[in-house]
């Protein structure tokens, strides 16, 4: 069995296989009923629920959470971003240059905030270390952050001071360089960059690429680096990803049932891959049968020690016990596939890529 | 001398304050969204926002009162997501944006639905006397939106859809304008063969007003087959996309002519950035130094997309700039 450094820092002490399949979320969580309510409170005027009760309320639930994630068996644990309120308002607030003018649709009857752009962005004050910081201090367990990605801060914001929307996402990249080397001084190891809106457009990939070089310089090689991406036309960006510097990409392939897998094969998937394996959009609980199956659906793709599991996506939409019932059912199942590659019971055929033409 | 008119691509962002009412009244889910037979406090905070909408139009000074579509909750597949005929499926992304919509899917024969009509109605009603304007998505546009599991070929949907939508313009109130919006010409261009369709489809609805029909491609150019075959609908005006592609579209024009009446999209329906009304004016002006033909009898200035795109402040403030524009264009015009 060959070895994955990069992933294998993540091992935890004593792990009952010789294989491992880390297994981890791709960050936001249900927030608790009660977290809400102490939003309510602290936006009511009349109400004397203060900043400072409104700010414990959030580490109560960070450290809820954390400890949930810790429950639920999983390897790397996120505080299910209990602080954060969409991902790229959260973002947007803080930094210097965005304006908000006030919701937008995005489906039916759900909005979102969309920011515009009015001048040249800046790094203010930091954005995350706080989170991270608290969110190490309440586990043993390593913690993974998640931050949204330059490309999407810029495609989901109205653009009304660069010329196009490729300058304002290579600014933006320096910032989250900024941030990232201010997590890592911190003893943040892993960085999760969500970006959902690679694989909407046709070409996206060669910007999102550059923003990435920009993103990683001058940290660390051992600070590992994942691209969350999710509900897009894959076949949009692959096998161009693969040229990006990041260790893992993180995809969403449940909700379709895998019907995408097929882009993977050929040519050969070179970096990890974190698989999502349990669909964030049905609120009903996979079985540990079933998510061993897709588990192995990522077997086709690449050799166990570049497998990571995770769900598909943020499970925030989810009933809080639900998306437990998700996260521990998919430990169980990670656990159970370790095992049996380790008797040697699963020997799945990855396809030999065709070879190239030229 | 060439009249020039204000309008807008309909599909309005909401009022602040309807969107959280509806929110509530409605709910966030998939079935949730509007099925056409909604009634009571839903329908009743629908008419109190259209009246908003609507006399927010006429104190801009816009040419052209539209419905807003601030029922559409599927944007462009809205005809037939509240069909009888059709089922509404998964949550699909709208075209290569941040937006959703229900996939709609046709299981039986598309016979006359009357939701548009009995809008425009109201409509007609609040704009009391003034010129209105009715807004389809394009036949082609529509189709490529859906999923056709009762026609089974191609050609015979696209044709179904476009009988669909001219008995639906049959029951329209009068209507001074009609805009078919066909952003799918460009996103999803016709094959060869499908491009002739796709003209004789638009031809189709055409036929079915007296109104002036404009075709109104968006988020680009038309390729130029796709646009030769257009001029031979009988349209009154095509509309381009200048926010979005400005060689392409010009090109087109330079190489095949226009119709007797053109719309300009030069106010971005997707972006925040308030365009200043006279640098609207010089840009029609700039493009109309840029073609041969320029003796057109109407000119539309409009938005490229709907403004639902936008915050509804901006949406407002985009409304009041085409007004302006076309007021200038009119002045420097005489």
């Amino acid at each position: 069995m060959s070895t994955n450094q990069n992933k294998d820092q993540f091992r935890p002490d004593g792990h009952e296989n010789d294989h491992f399949l880390l297994s981890t979320v791709v960050g936001s969580y249900p927030k608790p009923k009660w977290l809400n309510r102490a939003k309510e409170l602290y936006q009511d005027e009349d109400h004397g629920f203060d900043e400072d009760d409104y700010q414990e309320a959030k580490d109560d639930a960070a450290r809820l959470i954390t400890n949930e994630h810790e429950r639920a068996g999983l390897d790397v644990v996120v505080d299910g971003e209990m602080r954060r309120n969409e991902m790229v308002e959260f973002f947007a607030h803080r930094i210097d240059g965005y304006e908000f003018n006030g919701p937008v649709k995005v489906w039916g009857h759900n909005y979102f905030d969309k920011p515009s752009v009015v001048s040249e962005v800046e790094y203010d004050e930091s954005w995350l270390v706080d989170e991270y910081e608290f969110t190490a201090a309440a586990t043993n367990r390593p913690v993974k952050v998640p931050i949204t990605g330059p490309y999407t801060l810029a495609n989901w914001s109205f653009n009304e001071a660069y010329d196009d929307d490729d300058d304002l996402t290579l600014e933006l990249a320096d910032l989250v360089n900024e941030e990232i080397e201010k997590l890592v001084d911190a003893g943040a190891r892993y960085i999760q960059i969500d970006e959902p809106a690679l694989a909407t457009t046709p070409d996206d990939h060669a910007i999102v690429g550059e923003a990435l070089e920009h993103i990683v310089s001058d940290i660390p090689e051992e600070v590992r680096i994942g691209l969350h991406v999710c509900y897009g036309d894959y076949s949009r960006i692959y096998p161009e990803i693969l040229e990006f510097p990041v260790d893992e990409f993180d995809l969403e392939l449940a909700n379709g049932d895998y019907d995408q897998l097929e882009v993977f094969k050929d040519p050969e998937f070179t970096a990890d891959l974190a698989l999502g394996v349990t669909d964030v959009h049905v609120a009903e609980v996979e079985s540990v049968e079933q998510i061993e199956q897709n588990i192995q659906k990522g077997l086709e793709i690449v050799p166990p020690e570049q497998l990571v599991v995770s769900p598909d996506c943020g499970v925030k939409l989810l009933p809080r016990e639900v998306a437990y019932g998700k996260m521990a059912n998919m430990v169980e199942a990670a656990r159970n596939v370790e095992a049996k590659l380790d008797a040697g019971e699963i020997d799945i055929e990855r396809e030999s890529p065709a070879p190239a033409d030229d | 001398m060439t009249e020039y008119v204000s309008t807008t691509a309909g599909l309005f962002a909401l009022p602040d304050w309807a969107k959280d009412d509806l929110s509530d009244l409605k709910g966030h889910q998939k079935h949730d969204l509007i099925d056409g037979d909604e009634g009571g406090e839903i329908a009743s905070t629908y008419e109190k926002a259209r009246e908003e909408v609507v006399s927010a139009q006429q104190e801009a000074g816009l040419d052209r009162i539209v419905d807003g579509q601030l029922r559409w909750d599927d944007m462009l597949a809205h005809p037939l997501a509240v069909h009888d005929a059709v089922e509404t499926r998964g949550i699909v992304r709208y075209y290569d944006n941040n937006n959703f919509y229900r996939e709609p899917v046709v299981s039986g024969e598309l016979d006359f639905s009357g939701d548009v009509a009995s809008e425009l109605e109201t409509t007609a009603e609040l704009a009391d006397g003034e010129d209105l304007q009715a807004v389809l998505p394009g036949p082609y546009s529509l189709a490529e939106l859906a999923t056709d599991e009762h026609y089974g070929d191609h050609a015979d949907f696209l044709a179904a859809i476009a009988d669909f939508l001219a008995g639906e313009v049959e029951a329209f109130p009068e209507v001074e304008t009609l805009y078919l919006l066909e952003p799918s010409l460009v996103e999803d261009a016709p094959e060869d063969g499908l491009d002739e369709r796709a003209s004789e489809a638009i031809d189709t609805v055409a036929a079915a007003t007296d109104a002036d029909v404009v075709a109104h491609p968006y988020w680009g150019a038309l390729e130029e087959k796709t646009y030769a075959h257009l001029l031979d609908a009988d349209i009154d005006a095509v509309g381009f996309d200048f926010v979005s592609e400005q060689e392409d579209n010009l090109y087109n024009i330079q190489e095949y002519g226009a119709t007797d009446d053109i719309s300009l999209a030069l106010v971005d329906g997707q972006n925040t950035l308030v365009e200043d009304p006279e640098a609207v004016r010089d840009r029609t002006d700039w493009v109309f130094d840029q073609i041969p033909v320029t003796d057109f009898e109407t000119v539309y200035l409009t938005t490229n997309t709907g403004t639902f795109h936008l915050p509804y402040n901006k949406h407002e403030a985009k409304l009041e700039i085409l007004a302006e524009a076309a007021d200038l264009a009119e002045v420097t015009a005489a």
